[in-house]
C-alpha cells in the first residue's frame, strides 16, 4: 500500500520540510568546540573542503579549510549553510511504519527490520525475486555505493538496482567510454589555468558549480577567451567573451557546424588524428553539409558567433571544454557529449598541461557513486555486468557462484514505468526522491501508489517516501566514515563528525543488518568503512576505474588521491592520456559521426514554446535538503518562469503574473519573472521544488537511446495567463507544497 | 589591542564585476557571533530584467570616514590599522547621520537593536591574522583578501584602485577596487 496513509498537509505539518534558522547569536559551544573536523561538503561535485565545529555531538558551525587545494576556503551558500541541516528539528529519530488514516506510528528497531524482511520474503516469494527492486543514489560515499550494489545483488537477489546518477552523469559516461574506453574527467581544473580557450557548454557553473568559477576566471585574468553555449545569459555567461545562445535541443548541430569550420580551415592536428585516433573519417562526413547557414537556422545562433568560436577553438595552442547537464539531459545526450568530445580529438588537445576535457559531474559522489556497481548494469571497477570475465573476476571476490550474479537490470525511469505496469510489486529506496527528480512526475506518483511494499532509508522525510510503509531513519554525511571521488576524479576522506541522533543508525549498518536478516551475513562481514574501501579496492582492481593503490593514510597524506592508481606505489593520475593510451580496445580515442537529429518533442501549433528546466544556486537537486533550510529557501523562494518580455508580450503575460504552463504531461502555475536574459522562444523554469511547485510534472520521460537519461531539458509547452498576480512567496510556501 | 597579529600586509580587493550573486558572502557574514544573523554585506541585483548582474558592497573603510565625522556621539572610530569599527553600543543613538552621509551606502540602522551596524572586516578573524569571512569564502574572486603581489600576479591585466571621486570629493579607502590595467581613479559621479 503505497498511497499516503492521510493528505499530504498532515504529513507536511508533521515531517516537514521546515525551514532551520540557527539562534541569532549562533549555536552555544562554536568557540570551544570539541572537535574540529577536516571533511567535505556534502552536496555537488565539486566536494569542498569544509570544517565542522562538533560540541556535544551535535554540527554547531563551520570555518573554512584553506588548505584543500581544489576550494581553498572557498564555498558556495549552500556550502556555508551546510551545517544547518544537523540539529534540524524534521530529522527522523525512530524507524516510522504508515498507519492508514493516522500518518506514521513509531516502530522500534526489531520489529521493523522484521517487517521489512518478511515482505521482502513475501514478494520475492510471490512474483520473483526481480519484482523486488532498489533505488539508490550518489550523495553516498563509495563505500555505501559499492556496498548497495553488492547488497542488492546479493543479499536482495535482485538484477533490478539502478540510482539517481541516472539524472546525471550517464550521457557523459556513456560517451567518454565510447570515445577513450574510461569513465572519467580527462584533467583536473588546475589545468584550466593557462588554457587560452574556454568552451563550456550547457553548464550554468556559477549557479551550480560556484567554486568552480574560480578556476575559469583564473584562465581569463591570464588572458584566455570564454566562450559561453547556454539559451541564458547565466551569471558566467555575462561575463563570457562570447555567448552562444542555443535553441534548446540544437546542441549536436552546433559542435559539428564548428567541426565543420575547423575541417574547412585546416585546424586540425593531422599528425595526433592519424597516430592515435579512428573514425574521423566518419564524423567529417556528418557534418559535410553543415555550413554556417545550416548551423544559424538549425541552432538559432548567428553564424558570425559560431565562426568566431571556431576561429577562436581551431587554432589555439591550449584550450579546456566544459559540458554538464545542459547538453546531456537530452534525448541526444550522449550525440552532443561525442560532438563535443570530437572538436577535442580533431585539434589534438588532449593529455597536456593546459589542455583538458571533462563533463563536470553533478552530484557529491556523481563520479565514484557511478564507477562500482551502483548502476543496473555494472560491476566495481566500472566493469560491465554481462562481460563473462568481469562477471567471473568480481564473484571470485565476493565469494559467490557466479550463476547466482544477477544480470542487467532497468534503468531508474524504465523501472518505475515496470512498477506502474506492475511488473515491479516492493522497493528499497536510499538517498533518491523521484517525485520531485524524475520526469513526469504524475506517472511517478500513480507508479509509487501501485506498490504493494515500499521501505525508504532516510534521514527526513522526502516527498517519496511519504509513499513508503516503513521508513527507517539513517544517516546524515557527517555520520559515516568514507571516501567520495570528486568531479576531477580525486578520491577524498569524508570523516565523521559524529554519531546520528535518537535511534537513527548509520546507513551502512541498517543495509548490513537486511542482509544478515535476508541470510547474506557472511558475505558482510565488514567491522568499518574502511574495510568496505579496501574490498572495494580489489573489486576495482584491474577495471577502468582501478582504485587498488588508494588507501585511507594515501588520502590523507595528499589531501586526495586521483584514480586510476593501480598499485600503492602509484602516486595516482591527475592528468589522463599523457601516455595516448586510450583504454579503447584498439587503444585509439575514437571520432563518432553525429548526424543532427532534433530533440524527442519540438514545438508546434498546439505547444509553440520550448521549456528547459534547470538549477538556482541556493537549491540542491530535488530539495531534501536544502529545501529545509532557512535562508536558503529565502533566498529563491519560489520557482520562477523566466519569459523573455517579447514573448511575454505575445501572450499578455506581465511581471509576477501567474501563468498556467501547459505540456502534454501536465500542468503547473508560476510567477512569470520578465528577463531579457533567454532566448525568445523559450521559457525556464528550475525544478527543486515538489507537488503542485514541481516542474517535472510537465517533463517527458523521453529518454537518451544509450544512456536512459531523461529529455529535462526540452519539452514543448503552452502558456495561459491566469490574469492575476502571484501571491507573496511567503504566502506560497512552494518549499513545502503539497 | 596589543595582542593583535593583524597582518598589515594584507589588503582588501574588491572586484564586483566578478560577482555572480550567490551570497554565500552574505551568509558567511551573519554567522559571525557579534552579528547577530545579520549580514553586513550587501549583494543586490544591478537591474535583473535587463541582466543577471548583481554588485556586492561591503565598507570601504574610508581613510578620512565621513560616517566617524557625522556621528553625534562620537560611536564610531578608526584604528591604527585603518578599520572603521561599527559603532560603539554603547554610545550609537541610532540617529542615521552616518547612514545617510557614506558615500557607499554602507551602514544600516538595525531597528529591532535601534542600532547602527556595519562591516568591521570581520576584526575578530583579521586582528587574529586570518582573512575576513567573505573573502575566505567569496567563490568567485568578487571578495578577495590577501598582499598586493599576490593581486599583481593572480589577475595581470587588473589595478587596485582606492581613490574614488564623487563630484568635487576625492574619497580615499582603505579597501581597493579592481578596475583596467592603468586605472588611477574610479569617478563616481563628475557633475
Amino acid at each position: 500500500m503505497a498511497t499516503l496513509p492521510v493528505p499530504a498537509e498532515e504529513i507536511i505539518a508533521r515531517f516537514g520540510p521546515s525551514l532551520n534558522f540557527p539562534p541569532p547569536e549562533g549555536y552555544p559551544g562554536r568557540d570551544e568546540p570539541d572537535a574540529v573536523v577536516k571533511t567535505h561538503c556534502c552536496f555537488c561535485g565539486m566536494q569542498c573542503g569544509i570544517q565542522l565545529l562538533v560540541k556535544d555531538n551535535r554540527i554547531v558551525g563551520f570555518e573554512p579549510w584553506e588548505e584543500f587545494p581544489f576550494n581553498e576556503g572557498r564555498l558556495c551558500p549552500k556550502g556555508v549553510q551546510r551545517y544547518l541541516q544537523n540539529n534540524h528539528p524534521d530529522r527522523l529519530l525512530d524507524p516510522i511504519g504508515r498507519v492508514e488514516g493516522k500518518g506514521f506510528r513509531t516502530l522500534d528497531w526489531d520489529a521493523a527490520m522484521e517487517r521489512v524482511v518478511s515482505e521482502i520474503q513475501r514478494i520475492q516469494g510471490q512474483y520473483g525475486n526481480d519484482a523486488f527492486a532498489m533505488l539508490s543514489g550518489v550523495s553516498l560515499t563509495n563505500e555505501k555505493s559499492y556496498l548497495v550494489g553488492k547488497f542488492a545483488r546479493i543479499a536482495l537477489k535482485t538484477k533490478n538496482l539502478d540510482y539517481n546518477g541516472r539524472l546525471c552523469m550517464v550521457s557523459a559516461g556513456a560517451g567518454n567510454k565510447k570515445a577513450f574506453g574510461l569513465d572519467r574527467a580527462s584533467n583536473n581544473y588546475s589545468d584550466l589555468a593557462h588554457a587560452e580557450v574556454v568552451m563550456i557548454c550547457g553548464t550554468n557553473v556559477s549557479e551550480t558549480f560556484p567554486t568552480l568559477t574560480h578556476w575559469i576566471w583564473q584562465a581569463r585574468d591570464n588572458g584566455a577567451k570564454l566562450i559561453v553555449v547556454d539559451p541564458r545569459l547565466t551569471p558566467i555567461a555575462r561575463t563570457a567573451d562570447l555567448h552562444l545562445p542555443i535553441r534548446p535541443g540544437c546542441d549536436s548541430a552546433l559542435y559539428g557546424a564548428i567541426l565543420h569550420q575547423l575541417i574547412k580551415h585546416g585546424w586540425l592536428d593531422h599528425d595526433f588524428i592519424a597516430n592515435h585516433t579512428s573514425g574521423f573519417e566518419e564524423a567529417k562526413k556528418a557534418v559535410e553539409s553543415y555550413d554556417l547557414e545550416w548551423a544559424e537556422r538549425t541552432t538559432g545562433i548567428a553564424k558570425e558567433k559560431i565562426l568566431l568560436a571556431a576561429q577562436w577553438w581551431g587554432p589555439a595552442k591550449t584550450s579546456f571544454l566544459l559540458h554538464a547537464r545542459g547538453i546531456e539531459h537530452q534525448s541526444k545526450g550522449v550525440e552532443n557529449v561525442l560532438a563535443c568530445i570530437n572538436l577535442v580529438l580533431a585539434t589534438g588537445r588532449i593529455g597536456k598541461p593546459y589542455c583538458g576535457y571533462a563533463t563536470i559531474t553533478g552530484q557529491g559522489n556523481g563520479q565514484g557513486g557511478r564507477e562500482h556497481g551502483h548502476k543496473c548494469d555494472q560491476l566495481p571497477g566500472n566493469r560491465d555486468i554481462e562481460n563473462p570475465e568481469h562477471r567471473k573476476y568480481i564473484s571470485g571476490v565476493w565469494g559467490i557462484d557466479e550463476k547466482d550474479l544477477p544480470g542487467k537490470g532497468l534503468t531508474a525511469y524504465e523501472l518505475v514505468e515496470a512498477i506502474h505496469r506492475g511488473e515491479i510489486k516492493g522497493l528499497l529506496s536510499i538517498c533518491f526522491n523521484p517525485l520531485v527528480s524524475l520526469p513526469n512526475n504524475n506517472m511517478v506518483r500513480e507508479a509509487l501508489e501501485k506498490l504493494e511494499y515500499y521501505v525508504a532509508i532516510d534521514f527526513f522525510l522526502n516527498e517519496t517516501a511519504r509513499h513508503a510503509d516503513l521508513i527507517l531513519p539513517g544517516s546524515l554525511h557527517e555520520e559515516e566514515d568514507g571516501t567520495v571521488t570528486t568531479a576531477e576524479g580525486r578520491v577524498v576522506r569524508i570523516r565523521k563528525a559524529i554519531n546520528p541522533p535518537g535511534n537513527a543508525r548509520t546507513d551502512t549498518s541498517i543495509l548490513l543488518e537486511i542482509a544478515k536478516r535476508l541470510g547474506a551475513e557472511n558475505y558482510f562481514t565488514y567491522g568499518s568503512s574502511e574495510e568496505i574501501f579496501n574490498e572495494l579496492r580489489v573489486a576495482s582492481k584491474g577495471g577502468t576505474a582501478d582504485y587498488f593503490g588508494i588507501t585511507y593514510q594515501k588520502i590523507e597524506d595528499n589531501m586526495g588521491v586521483f584514480w586510476p592508481c593501480p598499485s600503492e606505489d602509484h602516486p595516482g593520475t591527475p592528468r589522463l592520456w599523457e601516455d595516448r593510451k586510450f583504454k579503447t580496445p584498439d587503444g585509439r580515442a575514437h571520432f563518432h559521426g553525429v548526424p543532427f537529429r532534433e530533440p524527442a518533442e519540438i514545438a508546434d501549433a498546439d505547444y509553440p514554446v520550448i521549456l528547459t528546466t534547470g538549477r538556482v544556486v541556493s537549491q540542491y537537486l530535488s530539495g531534501t535538503q536544502t529545501r529545509r533550510i532557512g535562508k536558503l529557501v529565502q533566498q529563491y523562494p519560489e520557482p520562477l518562469l523566466e519569459i523573455h518580455p517579447k514573448l511575454a508580450a505575445r501572450f499578455g503575460i506581465k511581471d509576477r503574473e501567474l501563468v498556467r504552463v501547459v505540456t502534454r504531461r501536465g500542468s503547473a502555475e508560476f510567477p512569470a519573472q520578465l528577463v531579457e536574459t533567454i532566448r525568445e522562444d523559450t521559457v525556464f523554469v528550475p525544478y527543486h521544488w515538489p507537488g503542485r511547485k514541481s516542474v517535472n510534472q510537465l517533463t517527458s520521460g523521453n529518454l537518451d537511446p544509450i544512456s536512459k537519461i531523461p529529455e529535462f531539458k526540452v519539452s514543448a509547452c503552452r502558456l495561459e495567463p491566469l490574469g492575476r498576480q502571484a501571491p507573496p512567496a511567503e504566502e506560497t510556501k512552494a518549499y513545502a507544497s503539497a | 589591542m596589543n595582542t593583535t597579529t593583524f597582518r598589515t600586509d594584507q589588503e582588501f580587493f574588491l572586484d564586483p564585476q566578478r560577482c555572480i550573486g550567490c551570497h554565500a558572502c552574505e551568509m558567511a557574514c551573519a554567522e559571525c557571533e557579534t552579528n547577530g544573523q545579520i549580514g553586513m554585506i550587501h549583494v543586490d541585483y544591478v537591474d535583473r530584467y535587463f541582466t543577471p548582474q548583481t554588485s556586492v558592497q561591503i565598507c570601504m573603510h574610508c581613510l578620512d570616514p565621513v560616517c566617524a565625522k557625522v556621528c553625534p556621539a562620537d560611536a564610531i572610530t578608526k584604528d591604527e590599522f585603518g578599520i572603521v569599527h561599527s559603532a560603539n553600543t554603547a554610545r550609537c543613538i541610532a540617529c542615521s547621520n552616518c547612514v545617510d552621509a557614506c558615500p557607499f551606502g554602507v551602514p544600516k540602522k538595525i531597528e529591532p537593536m535601534d542600532l547602527m551596524m556595519k562591516c568591521n572586516m570581520c576584526y575578530d578573524r583579521t586582528s587574529a591574522g586570518k582573512k575576513p569571512m567573505c573573502a575566505t569564502v567569496c567563490p568567485s574572486g568578487a571578495l578577495y583578501y590577501g598582499t598586493r603581489e599576490e593581486m599583481r600576479e593572480r589577475r595581470p591585466n587588473s589595478e587596485p584602485v582606492n581613490q574614488f571621486t564623487f563630484g568635487k570629493q576625492i574619497v580615499k579607502t582603505k579597501v581597493n577596487i579592481m578596475m583596467p590595467k592603468g586605472s588611477t581613479v574610479l569617478v563616481v559621479d563628475d557633475e
